[in-house]
């Protein structure tokens, strides 16, 4: 009934300034702050030098023989975790969705673990494992079999691929289960009646109708593999072997936070988003599917495929899998954190609870929870609202253009976040109105805004799509003003999305290295970030202390989340 | 010959919800060569259920299943054959049409899987589109085309392989009114021909009737009974397939003397003929629009006034007091009366069912509710 | 009761010319139904009186007050107008139990806490809903959830309420009982209701006097029920209204020839209306049921279909390359018979009219 809708009730009232119009300047101006100054920095002092076109620092920069390998590394980790994922997450998604294999509800939900860890934890815990020259079960195996040097070097390009594969697989995994779980069964009948086999079926139907979702899913592992920071930072660097966004950090570093460095950091950011956007194009050349429309009509279980024989070994082979990925790396973590030095055996002699003690008597570390308790929870409440508000004039106020603040909400979920972070550098030194946030905690918390703004976004807007403009009306004709209108009904009935919007901002911002490894100022570490450091200043076995205390708040927070969600009314 | 037989045909589910239930009930039924059967009832009565055991998507609890002569299903001998290999046509509700696939490849899957020939595969499809008016949209995707296009792609689909037996289930349930009733036709044409039989699901009685030579009407899992179309609506066995077919308007009737009185009215006799097994307490059921509706003068028949008029687009509708009852009639707009008026009624050929089943009813509307 | 006036209002949306110089009166205590085909301006119209659209011309009124006037650069606010609307979609709030959703227009209104509560309960009665006072939506059905909208939209003061095609997202059966109690509470409670269809059935059902709206926002008929069905005004109504043959014909010196394609039929019993133009092309109207087998008619026509529907066969004849639809009701079918598909037999017209030909859409 959008057709006979007058765009403004305000403009309908005949007031001046309608709220309408007031929201939708906020959200202009917020986007411009957040998001529009940042990007432009980059692009600006990349290109620019003091006031004049300079593109010999972009062009030499991109003619860098360690810069070029480190695309190259970029674009082939991106290539076999994209790759790998995909088979491995349809693989998964198949067995547990259509097969009879047991206890399903279990295994699902403990394949999605992977999903809620920072992945530089699991880094650590492989190189701590696998290390090319103290590795434990190198030492183990080297002494066992008397071989002369370790068999499994973690530190290598494949080492990268395996642990980001562990860790990104569930994009997938999850997109293709609830397609699968979605999909009309009759849609499969219907080719069991033409004559096919259930093998056929499987590959000429229920596989092409899931493309759209594996695609999906593939699109997040390789954006996401493309901008990662964490796992190749940790394996790569001693060898030598360097990424795009690791690159970055090390110019950066290296400068001392000096501007000509902050430069060369901008010159390779937009290599990298050229190689994130090429990325893209290509990927949507590849998988140029639509979304079907596979959603079923009437409400049937869908037949399962009965495995027989092979149930056993698949069986093991999800439950191997799952040690692997989850159990391993979690209790490699644990373990280390007990360990009176790092090297030592891991036997409970040399056990003790130490590093425990002696990381929650450091101020440092104390200060890091703080601080990224305090930037996760501002980010989440001040996104929540923000997201709520951008989404609102998109979906409800629809003004001209609101393509455009659509676009810009979401563009710095597609921008790697050590662009980011270079980006609010640049804008928030200094260079705008003389304001300067760097080193303070304020900067951190402008460039998670930035970041994360999307995911409330989403949330609100999905919600938002579901309220009615007649519920809206409704009110009105109640007698209840267009402000009384929003706050009873409206905000109300998207409150469960605001919430979960918030959850989904906390979670990977508690978690966050990639962004706040480029701001962090001497007083404001994060939690990422105090692990990293105590990790790269030698104290493993307190690192992983921290990284056990971290794993213990990432799992408190999310039963809340669980719980908080669980008892949502429908709109 | 009998091309789909059924013999003591029961299913069993255990749900969470209800517990145990009997979804189909010693289901016994012939459907013949080149018919079209409806089985018709209301939801949950086990008609869905049969199909899909028919089309061996659900195993059975007992019996078996006979199709073309060969039996498919038997569930003593353990024997079951799947989907694939019963040679039918069947087309869902849902439209079940493939987003990935263009309309050509839709319907010349059935074709490929058993590996015919190019050539014969593009005749064949072509001959299928042509006949359910699909020419020209061969390289379109599903997702461009209307709803009533789709359904079109799924019966081309299902008689390109020119199955015996073709089941459908309520194919007609997602479309409007109006396309409802020319694929109606549509697929009485299609079965003209290519001469298959059809079973054909609906919870619409009217589609039923239109559509078949003889149906089945069930309910809470058990055959009420198998007919004709006319034979259903017009003699129905019982009360629930009289309610269940049509507009039905029932008047309790007592018989007292040798004559029907109508419940509340001890003066003037109903004209009815008694059957010859009935009790004292009847109930006199018929249809609002084969009463005849008389002015006093012109004939006999019982007296009342009318007590309402509704007026309806192709027919007037009134309310008659009959003893304490109130009686529906309908009839076309030529006939008129004002409210007030004296009137005569008379029923013309009424069931007569037994005053328990009253009782009965009520059970089963408790049940429905459950 | 209120009673509500529209005076030339004019609607334009983008390009779109929705409404033109329309005006209609409602009368006070009675059930209005507007009719008409999806996009002819009906919705847009409500939303006017709602306060919800900003016509560009004319005026609103409702009583003696004016609640909008173009010239007068009156608007009222749609918090203001107090007009109760039941919507298609519900639009019940489903963070709300029954009794809150009923109760907002009267919080809104700062009404006394006692009072509120009485005047809920009182409507929550009228739409037999008091059980579920405490429910939230979502623990209702749609016909339910739609009795929730009627309480909330009749406690507010009753007057003016605005149902907007209230039964389309309910079942058959529902829908039916729906217009009954629709019909009982409006009975009881004597509101003025405008009530905005696209179904003629359900209109006819219900209402005391029904508006027919034409595509393009022209009102075609402002009448009672059966004064549209037994003299529509013209061919729009009488097609919109039910299903409906036409064949063209030809005037000759007072015989008239019926020229359905192939061949011509003179129809001696055709006669035409009083102050007919003959001169202008004309086709003759019928509906299915006002033809009647009669083997003895010239009128000649072979059974292509004949479909038995329970209450009524269905019949497709061939009148001279003309396909018709014949209805006959199961009592004629019983005393005459059954015609066979394919038998040759005779037709009669009955109540028939005349039209002008449809215009050819450019």
């Amino acid at each position: 009934m959008s057709r006979g809708r007058n765009k403004d009730l305000a403009a309908v009232d005949g007031r001046r300034f309608s709220m309408d119009g007031i929201m939708t300047a906020v959200t202009v101006v917020l986007l411009l702050v957040v998001v529009v100054i940042p990007v432009v920095s980059i692009i600006y002092n990349a290109f620019f030098f003091q006031g004049h076109f300079d593109p010999k620092l972009f062009s030499s920069q991109l003619t860098d023989a360690g810069n070029l390998a480190a695309m190259w590394n970029t674009i082939k980790i991106a290539f076999w975790v994209t790759l790998l994922g995909t088979i491995v997450g349809t693989f998964y998604a198949w067995l547990l969705g259509r097969s009879d294999i047991p206890a399903k509800g279990l295994m699902r939900a403990l394949f999605n673990i992977p999903y809620m860890f920072p992945p530089f934890l699991g880094a650590m815990a492989w190189d701590l494992l696998l290390n090319g020259r103290s590795g434990y079960l190198n030492k183990l195996l080297v002494s066992t079999f008397g071989l002369e040097a370790a068999p499994i070097n973690i530190n290598t390009l494949g080492g990268i691929v395996f642990v980001e594969l562990s860790y990104y697989f569930p994009f997938v995994f999850m997109q293709v289960v609830s397609a699968l779980e979605r999909m009309d069964p009759t849609l499969e009948e219907c080719a069991r009646i033409a004559g096919a086999k259930q093998m056929t079926v499987i590959r000429k139907i229920t596989l092409p109708l899931v493309v759209p979702a594996i695609s999906a899913g593939a699109l997040l592992i390789l954006t996401t593999s493309l901008a990662h920071f964490g796992v190749p930072s940790i394996l790569g660097f001693s060898q030598g072997i360097y990424t795009l966004p690791t690159k970055i950090y090390a110019v950066i570093s290296r400068a001392g936070g000096s501007f000509e460095g902050i430069r060369q950091g901008a010159a390779l950011s937009i290599m990298l988003v050229l190689v994130v956007f090429t990325a893209l194009v290509i990927q949507k050349k590849i998988l140029s599917s639509g979304s079907y429309d596979i959603i079923k009509g009437k409400s049937m279980r869908p037949t399962l495929i009965k495995l027989r024989g092979a149930r056993i070994p698949l069986l093991i082979l999800c439950i191997a899998t799952l040690v692997l990925i989850v159990i391993v790396p979690l209790v490699m973590i644990f373990l280390v954190s007990l360990v009176k030095a790092y090297g030592l055996p891991l036997i409970p002699e040399n056990f003790t609870l130490q590093n425990y003690q002696r990381i929650f008597a450091a101020s440092g570390t104390i200060d890091s929870v703080k601080n990224s308790l305090f930037v996760s929870i501002s980010a989440g409440v001040i996104c929540m609202f923000l997201g709520t508000l951008i989404a609102y004039v998109v979906q409800k106020i629809r003004p001209k253009g609101k393509e455009v603040l659509e676009v810009l909400s979401v563009l710095p979920y597609s921008l790697p976040g050590t662009v980011l972070a270079i980006g609010v550098i640049l804008a928030w030194s200094g260079a705008i109105g003389g304001i300067s946030l760097y080193n303070t905690i304020w900067i951190i918390l402008v460039a998670y805004i930035a970041r994360y703004l999307s995911f409330s976004m989403k949330s609100s807007s999905a919600a938002l799509l579901q309220v009615h403009p007649s519920l809206e009306e409704a009110a009105r004709t109640c007698g209840a003003s267009h402000m009384e209108s929003l706050t009873d009904v409206t905000l109300p009935l998207i409150r469960p999305a605001m919430v979960s919007g918030f959850f989904l901002i906390f979670l990977p911002a508690m978690r966050e290295v990639t962004t706040s490894i480029l701001l962090y100022g001497p007083y404001t570490r994060t939690l990422g970030v105090q692990i990293y450091s105590l990790r790269d200043a030698g104290m493993i076995p307190q690192a992983a202390a921290l990284g056990s205390v971290a794993i213990v708040i990432i799992i408190i927070c999310n039963t809340i989340v669980t719980q908080a969600t669980k008892d949502r009314k429908g709109v | 010959m009998d091309q789909v037989i059924l013999r003591h045909v029961t299913k069993r589910f255990t749900t969470k919800t209800l517990g145990d239930i009997v979804a189909v009930d010693d289901f016994n039924l012939s459907v013949h060569e080149g018919e079209c059967f409806s089985f018709l009832g209301p939801s949950g009565c086990g008609k869905s259920t049969t199909l899909r055991m028919i089309a061996g998507f659900e195993d059975l609890s007992e019996g078996e299943i006979e199709l073309c002569g060969r039996p498919v299903s038997i569930k003593d001998k353990n024997l079951y054959i799947p989907p694939e290999e019963r040679g039918l046509g069947m087309v869902f509700q849902s439209f079940a049409v493939w987003p990935h696939m263009n309309v050509f490849d839709n319907v010349a899957f059935p074709l490929q899987i058993q590996k015919v020939n190019k050539t014969e595969i593009a005749q064949r499809v072509k001959e299928a589109m042509k006949h359910t008016s699909l020419t020209g949209l061969e390289e379109v995707f599903p997702s461009d085309l209307s709803g009533g296009q789709q359904q079109r792609i799924a019966l081309a689909r299902a008689i390109v392989t020119q199955p015996k037996v073709m089941l459908l289930d309520e194919p007609l349930s997602n479309l409007d009114p109006k396309l409802r009733e020319t694929m109606r036709f549509e697929i009485k044409e299609l079965q003209r021909k290519f001469n298959f039989t059809i079973i054909f699901v609906t919870h619409d009685q009217s589609e039923a009737m239109a559509i078949s030579d003889r149906m089945m009407v069930c309910d809470m899992g058990k055959i009420m009974q198998i007919d004709t179309p006319e034979n259903l609506y017009n003699k129905p066995n019982s009360r629930f397939v009289h309610s269940f077919l049509g507009e039905s308007t029932f008047i309790n009737v007592v018989i007292q003397d040798g004559k029907v009185f109508a419940a509340g009215d001890t003066q003037h006799p109903l004209d009815l003929e008694i059957p010859k097994d009935a009790g004292r307490n009847m109930v006199v059921a018929t249809r609002p629009n084969s009463i005849d509706l008389l002015k006093p003068g012109e004939g006999p028949g019982y007296p009342t006034r009318i007590d309402k008029r509704i007026f309806l687009t192709d027919r007037t509708e009134y309310l008659v007091q009959v003893g304490d009852q109130t009686l529906k009639i309908q009839v076309p707009h030529r006939i008129s009366f004002a409210e007030g008026d004296a009137c005569h009624v008379r029923f013309v050929s009424p069931m007569w069912y037994p005053a328990e089943d009253e009782a009965a009813e009520k059970e089963r509307q408790r049940r429905q509710l459950v | 009761m209120s009673k509500v006036a529209f005076k030339n209002i004019s609607f334009k949306y983008g390009q779109n010319q929705i409404l033109k110089d329309f005006s209609l009166e409602i009368e006070a205590g009675e059930i209005l139904c507007l009719v008409g085909p999806s996009g002819c301006g009906k919705t847009t119209l409500v939303r006017c009186l709602l306060g919800l659209n900003k016509p560009d011309t004319g005026e609103i009124y409702v009583d003696d007050t004016c609640i909008f006037s173009a010239t007068r650069r009156v608007n009222m606010p749609v918090e203001r107008r107090n007009i109760g609307i039941v919507f298609q979609d519900y639009a019940v709030w489903p963070h709300m139990t029954v009794s809150e959703n009923v109760g907002y227009s009267l919080k809104k209104r700062r009404v006394p806490k006692d009072q509120m509560a009485r005047r809920v309960a009182d409507a929550l009665a009228q739409v037999n809903m008091t059980e579920y006072a405490n429910h939230l939506p979502s623990q209702l059905s749609g016909g339910q959830q739609q009795r929730v909208a009627i309480a909330r939209a009749l406690v507010g003061n009753g007057e003016i309420i605005v149902m907007d095609e209230p039964i389309t997202n309910l079942d058959a059966k529902l829908r039916e009982q729906m217009l009954t109690e629709i019909r009982e509470i409006q009975r009881r409670s004597g509101t003025t209701v405008l009530y905005i269809t696209h179904d003629q059935q359900s209109a006819l059902q219900l209402c005391d006097r029904m508006a027919i709206m034409e595509p393009g926002g022209n009102l075609c008929q402002l009448g009672t029920d059966e004064d549209i069905i037994l003299h529509p005004a013209n061919r729009f109504t009488f097609e919109f209204i039910g299903v409906s043959n036409f064949i063209p014909v030809e005037v000759k010196g007072g015989a008239i020839t019926l020229k359905p394609g192939s061949r011509d039929f003179p129809w001696a019993e055709g006669r035409l209306p009083e102050g007919a133009d003959a001169t202008k092309p004309l086709e003759v109207g019928v509906r299915p049921n006002d033809i009647v087998f009669d083997k003895d008619s010239p009128l000649r026509v072979t059974v292509n279909r004949s479909v038995f529907l329970g209450s009524e066969y269905d019949y497709f004849v061939d009148l001279g390359g003309r396909e018709l639809r014949v209805q006959q009701n199961t009592l004629d079918a019983a005393k005459y018979g059954v015609v066979k598909e394919g038998a040759e037999t005779g037709i009669r017209l009955l109540n028939y009219r005349f039209y002008p030909p449809k215009e050819v859409q450019a």
